[in-house]
């Protein structure tokens, strides 16, 4: 069967029809439709397999390395600075091993489309230790998602799945497998594998470094990675994962160069020393960070490699079909130049927002302190930072706000304000919380509530109604919590708030809360469509 | 035998839904495809664009090269300049002259246009007045979408009418009929510039 797919989709569809018992995941884009996939993937619904989103990216991924000890086989996925949450559940991963095939699936934003880096998972891979896979088209997703749980099970470790955000938003027909069976419950067979106290942690790690030479094995006869000779031997290139299809667009009859097509790492010894003994020089084409170029090239030079770190090729963003085909000095085209005239369309808050009104409050409250005390975080909020509110002087990542904001207050920046959304303030807002608390730090904590994980598309929230209590049972007084509607007719109370908190000198939360517009019209169109549903029924 | 199209336009206008028609259409029609598209914070209404590419061979690149597009597509004048330089020498531009205004500084549409005129090959008119004309401005992009299918070259007009009713299949003869309409006075207009 085929199916038009996504290479996000691919992933989880892979995963789907590799057996998978359930998928943990945060959102982050370009990441978020792997799982939004599968919630509402007709087969995955019947077979209950579990696709509810955690609260962040560590919990996901602990979540899916516990089904893994029970025997099944699970999916998690993340943005790339989701994988710095979950990296200490991550690198442990990787010396307990799994029981149950485990593919952690990590989606790359080199050019930052909608990041705040492009940092390359390959190194998260290579630092861990285990097999990482780089699909270069969706079919290869696809089988990658499918086999990463084979390759997972044989070798007993976690696989990492890397891809980049213009495969993930990609489409293109894909061939699908037969539907493998879901494992059954079963106990590692070793009960100590699981328990990393040092002596047994000493022993797992033996194991993970004599794994090593089986991984590079496994990549010497990968079917992802390949050799392909070509007449012209004064250049070889190591082409890795989407790369390779850059390459091939420059060469549509054939490359005249030898090519190392490298989708599985460790980085094939094989194919490397192939290239290295019967071509005059190395340029390595790889999406992302110069990983592999700085890996042939050493310290010492010994090898002639070309690639980011030489100029070759730009040393950030995402490569292009022109940029590979400029490294290979082919000729480029060009159509015009964009007219002056073209203005960007910067993102924007949407009208109607609730945020619009938080911020123009704040900006009235705060206006005697002076500036830069505004601590915030990421999500639609983060907009505050443009034209025409300039509110806020921090982003940086995720729960970021609360914990500056402290650091800021404890230096003496007093007051200091912090303005967090509810998803990201459930993610990772409320241990920075405790702390505050805990010091009584003189800092006013917006909560910007509009029900909604929005700027990914508006998933629930797992703080949805739960957000006061939290606050609460964390220790924040309750003279110093306050909730309301962040609408026009409220708007000088909340000025009246925040000033009044401002200058309160300990721990206060204000929470605005006004669902996220989008988010209500995508619910007020899917409850239509549930009532229209039931009545046919 | 290949055609690579710049789809152009700003969040929420309905370039995806081009997209998925002209997908369609060619898997019909048995050639290969590949389409991009932008996600995220661009959706907050930004510019969207999408790199849609149909083949009888295989698709290597799921990014056009720059100088290489057939066709740029839009739905909006501004958003159709944006992708020059991915425009072929001997390409051409479909679009919409009607302005999505959601920018304070959104330049003189005079200067827009003014500047669209000076290219040779285009194909220029408000598809908005258009698809309000038979009842329905969301239809817009159909128009758009009826004034490329002359470009289309492997794959013919009633492929793309089919695409139209397996798009919106769940949602009623009325829509169906109301986008089909809309691509024909799209095609129709098309074809006289042509001419
Ligand atoms: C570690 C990490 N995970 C995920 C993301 C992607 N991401 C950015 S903002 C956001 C959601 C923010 O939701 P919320 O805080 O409720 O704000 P809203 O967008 O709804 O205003 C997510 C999931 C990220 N940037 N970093
Ligand atoms: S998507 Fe929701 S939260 Fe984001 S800007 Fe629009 S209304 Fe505000």
């Amino acid at each position: 069967m085929q199916k038009v797919l996504l290479g996000v989709e691919a992933i989880a569809q892979g995963a789907i029809d590799g057996g998978i018992s359930g998928v943990y995941a945060y959102p982050g884009t370009p990441s978020t439709e792997i799982t939004e996939y599968i919630q509402n993937n007709k087969y995955a619904i019947e077979k209950k397999i579990h696709c509810k989103w955690s609260a962040n990216e560590k919990t996901a991924m602990e979540a899916a390395l516990g089904m893994s000890y029970a025997g099944k086989k699970a999916l998690t996925c993340m943005k790339h600075v989701g994988l710095n949450v979950a990296a200490d559940s991550f690198m442990n991963a990787a010396i307990t091993g799994v029981n149950g095939g485990m593919v952690v699936a990590v989606a790359d934003d080199p050019s930052m489309h909608s990041s705040q880096n492009e940092q390359d998972s390959r190194y998260y891979g290579k630092f861990a230790q285990i097999p990482t896979l780089e699909p270069s088209d969706q079919q290869e997703a696809y089988d990658m998602a499918y086999y990463g749980f084979q390759i997972s099970e044989k070798f007993g470790v976690p696989v990492l799945l890397r891809i980049t955000t213009r495969l993930a938003h990609s489409r293109s027909v894909v061939e699908l497998n037969e539907k493998l069976a879901e494992n059954n419950v079963s106990l590692p067979k070793n009960p100590r594998q699981f328990v990393l106290l040092p002596n047994f942690a000493r022993i797992q790690y033996q194991k993970l470094i004599a794994n090593q030479k089986n991984f590079i094995e496994a990549s010497n006869n990968s079917k992802y990675n390949r050799y392909v000779d070509g007449e012209n031997k004064s250049i070889g290139i190591v082409a890795c994962g989407i790369a390779f299809n850059y390459l091939m667009e420059n060469y549509p009859d054939g490359c005249p160069y030898p090519i190392a097509k490298i989708s599985q790492y460790p980085i094939s010894r094989k194919y490397v020393k192939r290239l290295s003994e019967e071509t005059d020089k190395i340029v390595v084409l790889e999406e992302g960070y110069p990983i592999i170029e700085e890996l042939l090239k050493g310290i010492l030079e010994k090898e002639n490699v070309s690639g980011r770190l030489d100029g070759t090729l730009p040393r950030i963003g995402e490569l292009t079909p022109d940029s590979v085909a400029k490294a290979l000095n082919l000729p480029t085209k060009y159509g015009w130049d964009i007219p002056e005239i073209i203005e960007n369309r910067l993102p924007a808050l949407c009208v109607g927002c609730g945020h619009h009104d938080v911020y123009k409050a704040m900006n009235i409250a705060i206006a005697t302190y002076g500036d830069g005390r505004v601590f915030s975080d990421i999500g639609c909020y983060a907009l505050g930072a443009l034209e025409p509110y300039n509110s806020i002087n921090t982003c940086v990542d995720m729960g970021a706000s609360i914990t500056m904001a402290k650091g800021a207050a404890d230096a003496g920046l007093i007051p200091a304000l912090s303005v967090i959304g509810d998803s990201t303030f459930t993610h990772s807002g409320i241990t920075g919380l405790l702390d505050a608390v805990i010091e009584n730090t003189p800092i006013t904590i917006i909560i910007s509530d509009n029900e909604s994980t929005s700027m990914t598309g508006g998933q629930e929230s797992s703080a949805k109604g739960k957000i006061e209590d939290i606050c609460l049972a964390l220790g924040v007084e309750i003279e110093h919590l306050h909730v309301i509607n962040p609408v026009k007719k409220n708007h000088e109370e909340l000025v009246s708030m925040i000033k009044k908190e401002l200058a309160y000198n300990g721990v206060s939360v204000i929470i605005p809360r006004r669902i996220c517009v989008q988010k209500n019209r995508r619910d007020v169109k899917l409850r239509k469509v549930n009532i229209s549903n039931t009545k046919k029924k | 035998m290949k055609t690579d199209i710049i789809l152009a336009g700003v969040g929420g206008q309905g370039i995806l839904s081009i997209a998925s028609v002209i997908g369609i259409a060619a898997l019909k029609n048995t050639l290969q495809v590949k389409q991009s598209e932008t996600h995220g914070m661009s959706q907050r209404g930004g510019a969207v664009l999408s790199h849609m590419r149909i083949s009888d061979k295989p698709i290597y690149s799921d990014l056009i090269p720059k100088g290489e597009a057939d066709l740029i597509l839009s739905v909006e004048p501004m958003e159709s300049l944006r992708y020059l330089p991915f425009l072929a020498k001997e390409g051409y531009i479909v679009t919409n002259t009607a302005p999505f205004l959601n920018i304070p500084n959104y330049p003189q549409l005079d200067e827009v246009l003014k500047k669209l005129n000076t290219l040779e090959r285009t194909v220029l008119f408000n598809a908005d007045e258009l698809a309000a004309n038979i009842g329905s401005k969301l239809a817009s992009n159909m128009v758009i979408l009826g004034a490329a299918t002359p470009f289309l070259n492997h794959i013919n007009y009633e492929s793309i009418q089919n695409g139209i009713v397996e798009l919106f299949s769940k949602k009623g003869d009325d829509i169906i009929n109301i986008n089909l309409m809309a691509l024909q006075i799209g095609m129709e207009i098309a074809n006289k510039v042509l001419d």
